[in-house]
Parts: structure tokens; sequence; C-alpha cells
């Protein structure tokens, strides 16, 4: 079976309209983490998380009077996954408590009391100031150092052109996707850190690919100008980018339907992450790379040192 | 063309085989469990599982057997958490006095498996339950502590060398002594110097004012936080391992933080009540002369202290301590044989017992003190900004007239509750926290919810892997059957590494797994893409196969060392699952790569290698 028969299609024509797109949906992205910023989770904001299980389907609003009668005041109360399931989220600045990690034990111990049946503690997170703090930190330092690492590899394996546009696109796809939990304010936590890290990981993959074959194209072409190497070589490696992305996407699918409501927002990232990071290789690495100027001499590999050492009299 | 030798077939499959057998254990299914050891000055002996049992059955919990586990242990193996809990609870009820027991996840695996020493993977908390806290050392009160020290042993040196001086205090990292005259200062300092060579010194003369300043060498400094750190990770493990649960961890993490981890705990309210207070008792003579309603005036006598007991009655005491509870070796909680209430047995160490005696032989019909002291380190929100405050709480439990002289070893009541003198008793076992600690962050997930999330995380691997299976035997043919047999060996390999690693399997993983699932046939759809474009452009089958896998290589290796990249920096500042992701990601690169590159070759080979062919089914 073959999805394409040999293909011709003139990608780089298009990169004019597919940078300004790219430009104008980040730009509008950038704009709504400013505006609106995210919807931070627990491990960045810091606070209280419980998760606890009713045996039979609960009310929301007896579970908040069991909260407000307790002395808990500025409790977020949510069901999760189903009604016998609900999640109790208190801020560090829910009025008047201290954030300390025995909040969650008298939250538990007030709905255990307001409830005739049993009350099954399913989960509790606590995450002081300082932690929280540390893991943004952290966080943004290891999106910095990956990009850092990235672009030193891909400079040294190829040409400095291409390490821009590799830096380029993975920065383009971190915006577009930490950009859509921001537009639509899913919660960012510590697993969609993981995921957009990931998603570095396989943007780069996928640029590494095509950057391959254009070099190995312009090593091994004599003739057609830079536009039409591109072009072949984005055709050639056309059915394994669609293939890859196809059966990564097909996995990432199934962790979002079954991987359960922990992974859904990191399952998100990576399917925003494969899906862009897929056209980004083409419309912002490709493209930062012809727009920079490559040209076949600065990818012939230099005469061999021993070669050169023998010509000499 | 295109036959491996020998050699490299073999070393291929025993590659795998080693997976297969190292990725076995996790097959087999791990039992809710109860280790039984013995207490010290007791035995397991062969009645011991019968007894065992008896306990069991007498209570109505069901248990799935009981028996003889390493090195003089007893195991009881459960059908579900819940029985698990309640045969904890039935044998901690009769059998405590002889026997200690642990609540654990034990494998059913055959004997040859154990003999190897095959053990399942790591779960992590989100996985088999637990609770994980994140301690903070105050490093700042360590050294303040240390300084302390240093402003009293300073005083009684300058005191015992009759040196006079106005007054010896510590303040913002160094430690001022102020003397009368220059004289006094020169003596001062050299009797310092001499005694206390690990101090920096410099002298202040200005006018009216002579001052000697001391302070820690950096490097002094240095050695006393790692001093402090050292002993709170002691502490804190003596303290955990009186909880009863199997393999608890307590490591350093970074510089001033311990993180502790109770696999199948369920209780955080109880390890955070263990962990987080340092309780301690002090024994002082009650002051008899002094007037308490003064006191509480704000009159306080020299040489006094106004206490209050449980009740807020006030009560005065002498300023000087005749024991405190450094100075206790031992402790047992227990009841008063007279009363009946409950009560601490307390040992003391020779210094300690020593004084106690001679206090007490000087002060027979006096009454004396026990204050009970209990440190919590909280951080409150003022305006908007966390500021960490401790709360001392100081309270009198007891007071007795000395009927008799005691020295070594005695009893204290006044305690709330059994419960109460328990804790107490098992606070100064353990020691105390060379500096105050603070948890920081807390994450308990119950079993019930570890279950799930395994069997979320199995369900997506399962669906994922099937949807790939299906989707490359279609496209690839005979080559994605290859593809496919190779994909499943990587999944055993990266179970098989985990396993042998006994890395920590967390929910992002399992995530991990899945997504190197996903890239890992990358490198196949590389090596058959390849191969297809050199049959188009009219190579001959053989020479198709061979030029694929030869110009897909470097592709393979540049791509997934980016990916590399990203997992290292993720492992390095990732903590807890995020770690298992990256963990997972990594192995997942390697053995994608090994199965990839030269697994699929093998098999293609061994189908095709050296045969004449006139076309691929790829």
């Amino acid at each position: 079976m073959r999805l394409f028969k040999t293909l011709d299609i003139d990608f780089m024509g298009w990169r004019r309209p597919a940078v300004i797109a790219s430009v104008v949906i980040s730009v509008l992205l950038v704009g709504s983490m400013i505006v609106r910023g995210f919807d931070f989770g627990l491990d960045f904001t810091g606070g209280t998380v419980i998760e606890v299980g009713y045996e039979e389907p609960t009310e929301l609003a007896t579970v908040r009077e069991a909260l407000e009668g307790g002395g808990f005041s500025g409790a977020i109360v949510q069901y999760f996954g189903s009604r016998r399931d609900v999640v109790i989220r208190l801020p560090l600045q829910a009025a008047g408590q201290d954030p300390s990690a025995e909040l969650s034990d008298r939250v538990f111990r007030a709905l255990s009391a307001a409830s005739d049946g049993e009350v099954e503690l399913r989960r509790a997170e606590f995450v002081g100031p300082q932690v929280g703090e540390e893991l943004r930190e952290d966080g943004g330092l290891a999106m910095l150092f990956a990009l850092i690492g990235i672009l030193i590899y891909v400079a040294v394996r190829f040409e400095w052109r291409f390490a821009v546009g590799a830096v380029i696109a993975t920065i383009h796809d971190v915006v577009v996707t930490i950009g859509v939990f921001s537009v639509f304010q899913i919660e960012f936590n510590l697993a969609v850190l993981a995921a957009v890290l990931a998603v570095i990981g396989y943007s780069v993959n996928d640029t590494v690919v095509i950057f391959d074959r254009i070099r190995e194209n312009f090593r091994r072409i004599r003739k057609g100008t830079v536009i039409e190497i591109v072009n072949r070589s984005i055709n050639e490696t056309l059915s394994r980018t669609i293939i890859t992305g196809g059966t990564t996407l097909l996995v990432v699918l199934a962790l979002y339907i079954f991987g359960g409501e922990v992974l859904s927002g990191f399952s998100l990232a990576l399917i925003i992450g494969i899906l862009i990071g897929t056209y980004s290789s083409i419309y912002v690495a490709t493209a930062t790379v012809v727009w920079l100027g490559i040209s076949k001499a600065d990818l012939i590999p230099p005469p061999k040192e021993g070669a050169g050492a023998d010509a000499r009299p | 063309m295109n036959q491996y030798p020998l050699w490299k077939n073999l070393l291929i499959l025993g590659v795998v085989l080693f997976g297969i057998l190292f990725a076995l254990p996790n097959v087999f299914s791990q039992d809710p469990s109860i280790e039984i050891a013995a207490a010290r000055g007791h035995e397991v002996t062969a009645a011991t599982a019968d007894e065992v049992r008896a306990v069991l059955e007498n209570a109505g919990v069901p248990y799935k057997v009981v028996e003889p586990w390493s090195e003089g242990k007893v195991l009881v193996r459960f059908p579900t958490t819940g029985d698990q809990l309640r045969g904890q609870e039935a044998i901690e009820a009769r059998l405590s006095d002889r026997y200690n027991s642990a609540m654990t996840l034990v494998a059913d695996l055959p004997g040859w498996l154990r003999a190897i020493d095959a053990q399942p993977m790591y779960l992590g908390l989100d996985l088999r339950g637990g609770i994980q806290v994140l301690i903070d050392v105050d490093m700042e009160a360590a050294v303040e502590q240390g300084l302390e020290r240093y402003t009293g042993d300073i005083r009684s040196l300058l005191r015992q060398e009759r040196v006079r001086y106005l007054t010896v205090m510590h303040e913002g990292g160094q430690i001022t002594v102020k003397f009368d005259d220059a004289e006094d200062l020169a003596e001062g300092q050299e009797v310092v110097a001499r005694e206390f060579r690990e101090l920096q010194l410099d002298t202040e003369r200005d006018g009216e004012r002579f001052e000697l300043h001391a302070r820690l060498s950096p490097a002094d400094e240095e050695q006393l936080r790692t001093f402090a750190l050292q002993q709170n990770i002691t502490t804190l493990r003596n303290r955990v391992n009186a909880l009863g649960v199997a393999e608890p961890i307590v490591q350093r993490q970074g510089e001033r933080r311990i993180v502790v981890q109770l696999p199948g705990a369920q209780d955080p309210a109880r390890l955070k009540e263990i962990l987080g207070a340092t309780a301690t008792l002090e024994y002082r003579l009650a002051d008899t002369e002094g007037s308490v309603a003064d006191a509480v005036e704000g009159r306080v006598p020299v040489g006094s202290r106004l206490y209050y007991d449980r009740e807020g009655q006030p009560i005065l005491l002498q300023r000087s301590v005749i024991v405190t509870g450094d100075q206790i070796t031992n402790a047992s909680s227990g009841f008063d044989q007279t009363s009946g209430l409950p009560a601490v047995f307390v040992n003391l160490d020779s210094r300690g017992a020593r004084r106690m005696r001679q206090v007490t032989t000087e002060n027979v019909g006096k009454p004396m003190a026990v204050v009970f002291i209990e440190n919590r380190t909280v951080t409150r929100m003022i305006d908007g900004e966390p500021v960490k405050q401790t709360v001392r709480t100081e309270e009198v439990i007891s007071m007795a007239n000395i009927r008799e002289p005691f020295g070594r070893r005695f009893q204290t009541t006044g305690l709330d509750s059994a419960e109460e003198a328990h804790t107490l008793a098992l606070f100064l076992r353990a020691g105390a926290l060379a500096a105050p600690i603070q948890i920081v962050e807390e994450r308990t997930i119950g079993p019930s919810l570890g279950q799930e999330n395994i069997d979320q995380g199995v369900t997506s691997v399962l669906f994922g892997l099937a949807a790939v299976l299906v989707f490359m035997a279609l496209y690839y043919r005979v080559f994605g059957l290859v593809a496919n047999l190779v994909l499943l060996t990587n999944l055993v390999l990266i179970v098989a590494i985990m396993s042998l690693l006994q890395a920590t399997l967390t929910l992002p993983g399992i995530a991990g797994i899945v997504l190197t699932m996903g890239m890992a046939v990358d490198a196949n759809v590389l090596i058959f893409e390849r191969i297809r474009e050199e049959i188009r452009n009219g190579s001959s089958p053989q020479a198709s196969i061979n030029a694929g896998f030869a110009k897909a290589l470097s592709t393979i290796v540049d791509a997934n060392i980016t990916t590399l990249i990203a997992a290292v920096i993720l492992f390095s500042f990732g903590t807890g699952p995020v770690k298992g992701f990256a963990v997972t990601l990594s192995v997942g690169i390697f053995t994608s790569l090994f199965t990839a590159i030269l697994g699929s070759r093998a098999v293609i080979n061994l189908i095709y290698g050296g045969r004449r062919l006139s076309k691929l089914a790829i």
C-alpha cells in the first residue's frame, strides 16, 4: 500500500502565506498569554488539591456546605470523572488559611464528618509557595536548556542556518501548544510541561529528517535551484513525515481517550504539538533556512585533510 | 548478500531472551502483603506462621497464604488492600509485643525467578498508592543554633578563665563579646582563640566600646549545614521506620530538602504529625518561693520562668534545667502501674542520670515539673508573601513531689492519652531534629486511584499498540510484520530494562512508553521508505534492502539524539512523575535504536537474505 505516488508539490511556493499565517497566529497566541495568562495547575501556583470518592453520587452543593461548615472558604469544588468523585481545590490564599500540609487533613476530616457514608481519600496534594515558584522557574529553564542543547547539536551536525531554523520552528511549536492552553484556559500543570518538552523533541526529530534529506540532495544533485531541491527533499520525505506523525498521533489519541483525567492535558499538548510540529518542519524550519540564504556551497563537505596533504608537492 | 554472521544473530537472540526473562516478573500479579519480622529480643520460629494464621482467622480477615520469607521473616499475602489494612490492624493489636509488621506489595513469583533475583518494575506512588512529602530543612536556624551553642560555650569559658566581660550575644551570623577595657578584650581574645580555633576572630575598639567578634568560617558553616541535614535524615528515618511501612525512602534532595516516600501508606495525617513536629521533654525544679501572682503580672523572679499547664494554670519553674530531651537515650510508652494513666518510661544517658540523681537527692520532698515542648514550623501569608514562623509550645504536663532520689530510669505521666504517650516516646527514641523542618510539598494517592491509574495506563498502551500494529501490517505487509515483531520486542526490552534498573515507573512514565511506541516505528518507517525509493530507482531487491538500511542510519541517529537531548534535560529538571516520563522516554530511545536498526535487519535478513528475489513485499 502506498499513500502517495511520486509527488511534486511546490511546498516552498506557499511559504510566504504560510509564514505570515504562522507569525500572525504566534503573535495572537503570545498576546493571549500576556492578557489571559495561564490556568496554572497546583504544581505551579501552590495550594491544596483533595480528591475524594463518595459511596453514592453526591451533590456539589452538599460538599460546598460541608466545607463552609468546616470553615474553609474560597474552595473550588468540581466533579472529577463521575458524580461520586469530587475534587476540591484550595488556592494558597484561601481566606484565613495558613498554607500548610495539614490543611488537606482538616478538610478531609470535615468532609468525613459531614457525610453519612464512608468518604474515601483518593488523592491529596499540597504544594507550598516556595516549591511552586521553583517548579515554575525550573520549567522555564528546562525549556531554555532544551532549546540551547538542540541549537548546538544541529549547528554542529549541520550548519548554523539549519540550527536557527530548527530552533525557530521549535519555539513556534512551543508557542502554539502552550498558546492553545492559554486561549482555552486549560489547566497547565507539570505533566503538560513534560509534554511540551516531548513536543520539542518530536518537532526537532521531524525537522532533522527533512534537513538530512536537504543536505543529502544538495550534495548529490548538481542541477536545480535551491527552492527546487528543497521542494524535492520535502516531497521525498513526505510519506515518512505523515506516517510517523500518524502512528504517533494514534498512540497519543489512545492516551487521550483511555489515559484518564490525569493525562488528558498531557496528551492534548502532544496532539497539538505533533500536528503543529509536522507543519512547522516544512513551513517554519525549512522556510527559515531558505530565507537565511542557504546555498549548495554551504553543504559541500570540506575536502578530507589527508587528501589535501597528499596533493601538496 | 544481506546475511548477518552467526554471532550477530546469536547476540540479538541473546538480548531478546534476556529481555523476556527479566520482563517476565511483571506478568505475575502483585499481592498486597504484610511482612512480619521479630522485634528485638524475639525470634520468628516455625510456630509464628500458625500464630499469624490464628490471629487473622480470629479477626475474620481473609488471606491468601502465610509463608516463610527471606531471613527470618514471615509473609502474609492478601487478596485486596482492604484486607491487608484490616490484617495489619489485627496483627498490630495482637502480636506487636513480639513482632514488627510492615505493609508491602510482593509479586507472586515462582521460585526460579526469585532465585535469579528478577523483580517486577518498581511502581511509583501514583500507581501503587502511598504518600510522598518533600521536607525543607531550615538551614538558617541550624546555623543560628550552632552560634547559640558557641555563645553559651564562650560565656562559660570566659567565666571559667575568670576573664571579665560585659555581655556575650549573637546576632546576624556573628557572636559579639563586649568588654570593659582593652586589657580584658586582649585577654578574652587570647582565651577564645586558644579554645575555639575554628572561629574567625576580629576586634573592634571604638572609644568606649571594646568588642570581640567571632564568626564561623564558610567551611565550618557548610559543615554545620551538612551535619544538620544528615542528622535530620537519620532522625526522620527512625521516625518513619516506626510507622510500619515496608521500603520507606528517606533521602536527600538538593541542598536543603529531604524526600520521604511511603509506598502503600494511607494515613497522611499521622505521617505529617510524626514528621513535622519535634517534641521533647525537659525536667525542671519548681520555684516554690516566688509569687505566681506577681509573675503573671510580669514580675518574674530572677532565675525563674513562668509556665502554664494544660489547663492554663500558671506555674513558676526554676530557670536552670535538670535534664533535657537530648539526654534521653530510650523511651517507651505504657501505663502507670498504680494509677493506670498513660505514661512514658524514660532512660537517661550517664551524664543526665548523674545530674538527675544529684538534683533529686538534694531536693527530696520538693516538687519537680515535666515540661512538654513542641516545635512546629508554619508558613503564614503576610501581605501576600509567605513568611516562615516557628511556633513553640511549652506546657507543664506533670508536677509531682520527689518521693525518693532516682537516676537512670523513671516514668512520666500527665499525658492526655495513650496515643500521645506513644507518639512522645517515638519522638524521644528517634532523637531530636538538628534543625526545624517544614513540609513544603505533599502528594498522597489512595490505593484505588493507584489501581485506576495502572488500568488506564495499561489500556492506553494496549490500544495504542494495537492501532500501530494494524496500521504497519496493512501499509508495509511483510516488512510491516517485521516492524511489528520488532516493536513488541522493543516493549519487552523497555519493561526488562525498567525492571533491571528498578527505576520508578509512574503514570507519565507509562505515557512515555506509549509515546515511544509511536516514535519507535519512525526508525522502521525511515528505513522502509528508503527501501521503496531504492526499488523505484531501479535497484535490485537485495541492494535496496542494503542501501535502505545504510542511508537511513544517520537520519535515525540524528533524529533520536535530538529527542534524547530533550529527555535528558527533562530528567535533570523534572521531579517525581515527570522524571518517570523522562526515564521511559530515554530507555525507549535506546531500545528502539537497537531493535529498529539491528533487530529488524536481522529478521529481514533471515527472511530475504541470500535468496534470489524478484520483488519485495513492502
